[in-house]
């Protein structure tokens, strides 16, 4: 996946964990019993509207509020390939890369895009949109690791021995 | 060079100078884990291939958000928490003693120097005893459990000092409000807060936690409070050379710095719905309320009950308002019950319930709906927070919160 396209959601600054998935919806089985409901104080029809490979632009803080991991793991749960924003709160940034969830961080590429137009990333150099480029940056080696393990939880099984 | 106090907790728990950037593994001192995500947790736990914890005696778990339970799904999670105890040979369990981060500190898991992880953003509270604390997920929670060590990026440090006398309608929680004002949502992002100035040395332990509590909603990874004679008798116990000297040094390199001077705090609020999004009272008089929640881990304590009382004392709540007041822990409702600050709140009109985190995060009692309007005392007015997403929620101290039941409007406190 070191290069892929996709179709654009566009959000806002400050995007916070309740309107990620409001807390009433937590105690709900699964992530994927939970994912209907996501966005829905924002946008309750955008879960719905989320294809498999689209990706979410965002302004800053994306990702803000509470620890709840739900929050990363339904965005991929819906199919979302990545979510590029101009910043990531500190706890959602931590629980997406544990899930494997692609985050990039890009200060421009919000306030240039249209929602439903489409851009091209390519992994630690770029995102491509309507013959525009923007650098992005590379992950530091410690989280790359976890990435590249397939996630904290594939990391942990690998140092039990069991993969 | 000298070092934050960040720096001194790091350096000190991994035994080698450590300086912002810098990515270590530090050996956690304490975990907390909640109701919410304990079946998350544990799943994780077991499929991470972990036969026992690395040390029960260090993990905590409380039941707070979810007690008593509201939806039949809720308790699942008490069964699954129960059962992971017994599994694994837990003692450190709360089934209804009140919230987490109330408990942390109050019940003594948390020691200056500490580092503590929890799976809950307001696991920044412990700060207020000059532990480094702060929030994380269930997966990561799920490797501490098995392994006792985590991976921390030493964070820069921001220098908020604070000197003089507050004004009498001010609280801790004010002053946090306008530095989360100032700094906005994301203005301490990956970043520790330091607090210093004789303003913050006067002030109580609990209201040290009001604002340790509140950084994570400027971004930060923890906030700082140096540890003194306050923390001694609250932690009950001496504090040794090294707790003492987790101070900023003079020569410390902070990203930085803000003063305030206390006499310039007034009253304020985080209006709808953005915690960053703070005004002065004053410009919000007049607007009609049907609302009131005093409680939560920001503002649920003793002195903050104690604030309520003194405005409410021989008044009535309006009547068309329903106040809710809600003790942070179990402790908490025994003291204002023998010190007769429960009596002058039940007198006036308020609607006292269990402690657990209620209506703060918008599960149990007192859910509100499109176009009503609340006054809270706790950390967040999200969208969709405490109801529908229609609800404005305005964030207040207690003596605000207190002063707008009476009014049945948002009115300033005296």
């Amino acid at each position: 996946m070191d290069k892929f396209s996709g179709k654009i959601w566009v959000l806002g600054d400050d995007i916070d964990t309740d309107i990620i998935i409001p807390t009433e919806y937590l105690a709900l089985e699964t992530v994927n019993d939970m994912a209907p409901y996501a966005f829905s104080p924002l946008r309750p029809e955008l879960a719905g509207q989320i294809k498999e490979g689209d990706i979410i632009v965002a302004g800053k803080n994306f990702g803000c509020g509470s620890s709840r991991e739900q929050a990363p793991e339904i965005i991929k749960a819906l199919g979302i390939k990545c979510v590029i924003a101009k910043s990531f709160a500190r706890i959602f940034f931590r629980n997406s890369i544990n899930n494997g969830l692609l985050l990039i961080e890009n200060e421009q590429l919000r306030d240039v895009v249209k929602e439903g137009d489409e851009v091209t990333v390519t992994l630690n150099e770029s995102i491509e949109y309507k013959g525009q480029n923007f650098p992005i940056a590379s992950l530091p080696d410690n989280l790359m690791d976890i990435i590249n393990a397939g996630g904290l939880v594939k990391a942990m099984r690998k140092l039990n021995g069991l993969d | 060079m000298g070092a934050t106090i960040i720096e001194k907790i790091i350096r000190n728990n991994v035994g080698k100078e450590v300086k912002p950037g810098e990515i270590v593994t530090v050996n956690v001192d304490r975990v907390m884990i909640h109701d919410i995500f304990i079946p998350f947790v544990a799943s994780k736990f077991e499929e991470m291939g972990f036969k026992k914890l690395w040390d029960p005696d260090k993990v905590v778990l409380i039941y707070d958000h979810l007690v008593p339970a509201s939806q039949v799904d809720d308790t699942r999670h008490f069964r699954v928490g129960n059962e992971f105890v017994k599994k694994y040979g837990m003692k450190n369990i709360h089934r209804s003693d009140g919230i987490c981060h109330q408990l942390m500190t109050e019940a003594g898991y948390v020691k200056p120097g500490n580092i503590v992880f929890g799976t809950d953003s307001h696991t920044t509270t412990y700060g207020c005893v000059g532990a480094f604390s702060s929030g994380i997920g269930y997966t990561e929670m799920a490797s501490i459990l098995g392994t006792g060590t985590m991976w921390v990026r030493v964070p820069e440090t921001i220098k908020v000092t604070i000197n003089g006398t507050l004004p009498e309608n001010v609280m801790a929680k004010d002053i946090i409000l306008k530095l989360i004002g100032d700094l906005g949502a994301d203005g301490a992002t990956y970043k520790a807060l330091e607090f210093a100035g004789d303003t913050v040395e006067n002030m109580s332990v609990a209201s040290r936690m009001s604002m340790s509590n509140m950084a994570i909603e400027a971004g930060a990874k923890c906030a700082l409070f140096t540890p003194d004679e306050k923390t001694a008798e609250y932690c009950e116990m001496e504090l040794t050379d090294k707790e003492k000297d987790l101070i900023g040094d003079s020569d410390a390199v902070y990203c930085r710095e803000i003063v305030y001077d206390a006499k310039d705090f007034v009253p304020v609020m985080a209006c709808p719905s953005n915690v960053d999004n703070v005004k002065p009272v004053s410009q919000l008089v007049g607007k009609e309320i049907d609302q009131v929640f005093i409680g939560s881990c920001t503002n649920g304590r003793l002195e903050d009950l104690m604030a309520a009382a003194e405005v409410l004392k021989d008044k009535k709540v309006a009547p068309f308002v329903k106040l809710i007041v809600t003790p942070a822990s179990r402790k908490i409702y025994k003291q204002a019950m023998e010190n007769g600050t429960m009596a002058i709140l039940a007198k006036a009109g308020a609607i006292i319930t269990h402690p657990s985190c209620g209506l703060c995060c918008g599960r149990t009692g007192g859910i509100l709906t499109d176009g009503e309007t609340v006054v809270a005392t706790n950390n967040r007015n999200f969208l969709g927070r405490m109801g529908t997403s229609k609800v404005g929620i305005y964030l207040a101290s207690p003596k605000t919160a207190a002063t707008c039941a009476v009014a049945g409007k948002i009115v300033e406190p005296k």
